[in-house]
């Protein structure tokens, strides 16, 4: 028995999401008594063993390079293998593009209750056995959803645990695991250089309608630019293609959860704040006193943003030295 | 080619969420219901777009609901689509949706099957993923662009900072978001063609229920929010570092 967590990786770095979904799985681990172990495919630039401080007691590789280019139904299968081979209780992925794509495979071939989204540990003592919170109605609640199978998947929402490290180092094993052919064939990366990807975001700037048009997001991006933060946009803003669509933020976006957001002339629509809720500080800056954003903020300023941003630009600098 | 849209139907996006019987269910009173927006919007619409291009393509739609969901069948069916087929029961959870899935997917020996990213309600984007591991088919989830080129899928996918195009034979499974299409609205003579469609009832297949929400809560209040006059920027500045603590 024990708890695997899948960890992501890009460009031969763990993701921050990865240790996030350590930290939780080695939390389970604790209460349910048993270890944590993680399962690594594909090459990373990182020591493994030194992951033992985020509490993994093993790390097991499966080093071929075929992994970082095989397809969900590919990785999917061999996760599922080692999750039996180490007859793991609970299957641990972070809630991102490619947890989205594995978990509910890995699921379906181990026969498991799979809940998506989760925002908190599993309660595991309650009457109604193994429960786990997660983000219901596009973040305007939440639900406590039980799990029925004796094996279990979970994928971790990012930001909603954070990743603790101690001290500790874990055993590394490699494993003689080869991926079947992918029926998916990568033919093109596009990163965005020198960005912070939205959902790893601690600190997000965000800007609406209100900042008249794209040739303003100067106003927006050096604010996100001294807070090493992250640029989002409300979704009119993306539908007139004054930011690019992976920025858009909302119900029908994406939803994030850090811990600053600030909302820079957007009103605050419903939809909006489905997705944006969950942050732990919330400011506002809008023009209009009546903007309905201001009731779900933690601190607001009523004015221009012309000429607020610019102003708490300089003011963030100066703390920062 | 046979293209299979897998349509839900949702809460209005402007709905209140509340809930009853001792926070154990949805309060569906009052609410309007919608076609699931990643499922209209983007999976319905690129289909549409499709056989535009290629008009022997064939389109149906699926939804796994009970009679409810038949108006929401219809008016997908207003914007496009040749028939539309409901598996008759009250989707539970993705496991079980996703099974029925299969079923009618089965049956219909479809080259590609399109869903949304993930219903508004739950928001689970477990289905496509679950779906395709019981076809054993590849699933390309969350894309943002899909063409037919040379007999094969060419998508384009939102990954962590950027994009990734990848290319796949058929059949394949494709979730689909922002980007795939533009919205459409459906013209008067589409909704009246719509009513003379056929929608096809099925009865479900048994699947067991592996997980299943036993309570629900609304996210804590704001406790208030703490204004600060515009021109003290250094005191919104301080209250960030110093309060919030969060740079
Ligand atoms: C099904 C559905 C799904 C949707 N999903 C989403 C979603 O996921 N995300 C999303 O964002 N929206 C979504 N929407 C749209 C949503 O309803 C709103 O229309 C949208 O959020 C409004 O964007 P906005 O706040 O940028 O613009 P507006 O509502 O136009 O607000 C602009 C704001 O800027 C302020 N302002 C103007 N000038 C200044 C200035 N100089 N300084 C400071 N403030 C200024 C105004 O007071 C106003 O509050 C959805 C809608 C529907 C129907
Ligand atoms: N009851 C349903 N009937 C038909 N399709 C569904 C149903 N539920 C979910 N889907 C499809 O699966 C996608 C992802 O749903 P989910 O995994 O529930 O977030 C949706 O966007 C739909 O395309």
């Amino acid at each position: 028995m024990s708890i695997l967590i899948y960890i992501d990786h890009a460009d031969g770095q763990i993701k921050k999401s990865a240790l996030e979904a350590i930290s939780y799985g080695a939390a389970l681990a604790k209460n349910l008594n048993t270890t944590a172990e993680a399962i690594v495919l594909g090459k990373v630039n990182e020591d493994l063993a030194g992951l033992g401080a985020y509490g993994l007691s093993a790390v097991h590789q499966a080093a071929d390079e075929a992994f970082d280019k095989a397809d969900a139904q590919a990785l999917a299968k061999t996760v599922a293998g080692v999750a039996g081979t180490l007859s793991a209780e609970v299957v641990i992925f972070a809630a991102n593009a490619n947890g989205i794509a594995l978990a509910p495979r890995v699921a379906v071939r181990l026969k498991a209750g799979l809940v998506s989204s989760a925002v908190a540990l599993p309660d595991t003592h309650t009457e109604a056995g193994f429960t786990v919170k997660k983000v219901v109605f596009s973040g305007k609640a939440f639900a406590h959803v039980k799990i029925n199978t004796p094996v279990k998947v979970i994928t971790l929402t990012g930001n909603s645990y954070p990743a603790q490290k101690a001290a500790g180092t874990a055993t590394v094993s490699q494993l003689d695991l080869h991926p079947d052919l992918s029926k998916v064939t990568i033919t093109g990366v596009q990163k965005v250089e020198g960005e912070v990807p939205l959902t790893e975001a601690e600190i997000v700037v965000s800007g609406g309608r209100g900042l008249k048009g794209p040739e303003n997001w100067n106003l927006i991006t050096d604010l996100a630019h001294v807070l090493h933060g992250a640029v989002a946009c409300s979704r009119p803003v993306a539908d007139d293609g004054w930011r690019p669509h992976h920025e858009h933020v909302g119900q029908t976006g994406i939803q994030i959860a850090p811990n600053l957001y600030i909302a820079i002339g957007i009103s605050g629509a419903i939809q909006h704040l489905g997705g944006v809720n969950r942050s732990k500080t919330i400011v506002v800056i809008n023009k209009d006193p009546e903007a309905p954003f201001f009731k779900a903020a933690d601190y607001g300023i009523i004015g221009d943003a012309f000429e607020v941003v610019p102003r708490l630009t300089e003011a963030i600098k100066a703390i920062k030295g | 080619m046979k293209i299979l849209v897998a349509v839900s139907k949702a809460p209005d996006t402007t709905a209140k969420i509340t809930f009853k019987d001792n926070n154990t269910a949805f309060n569906e009173d009052g609410v309007q219901w919608i076609v699931n927006p990643y499922d209209e919007w983007y999976a319905l619409v690129r289909a549409i777009e499709l056989k535009e291009a290629a008009p022997d393509t064939i389109i149906h739609l699926v939804s796994v609901d009970d009679s409810g969901a038949d108006v929401i069948l219809r008016k997908a069916l207003a914007l496009g689509g040749d028939e539309a087929i409901r598996v008759n029961i009250k989707p539970t959870d993705s496991f079980s949706v996703a099974s029925q899935l299969a079923a009618v997917a089965r049956e219909g020996a479809y080259d590609l099957i399109l869903t949304g990213k993930e219903t508004i309600d739950f928001n689970d984007g477990a289905v496509p993923g679950m779906l395709a591991e019981l076809l054993d088919i590849p699933c390309i989830p969350v894309a943002t662009k899909l063409t037919v080129e040379n007999g094969k899928a060419v998508v384009v996918k939102e990954i962590e900072g950027g994009e990734q195009t990848e290319e796949v034979a058929f059949p394949v499974l494709i979730s689909c978001a922002k980007g795939m299409a533009k919205q459409r609205m459906a013209g008067i003579r589409n909704v009246i063609a719509a009513r003379s469609k056929t929608i096809k009832v099925v009865e479900p297949v048994a699947v067991d229920r592996l997980t299943e929400a036993v309570s629900f809560e609304l996210p804590a209040a704001k406790t208030g929010v703490k204004m600060i006059e515009a021109g003290q920027e250094a005191e919104l500045a301080r209250l960030l570092h110093e309060e919030a603590k969060v740079f």
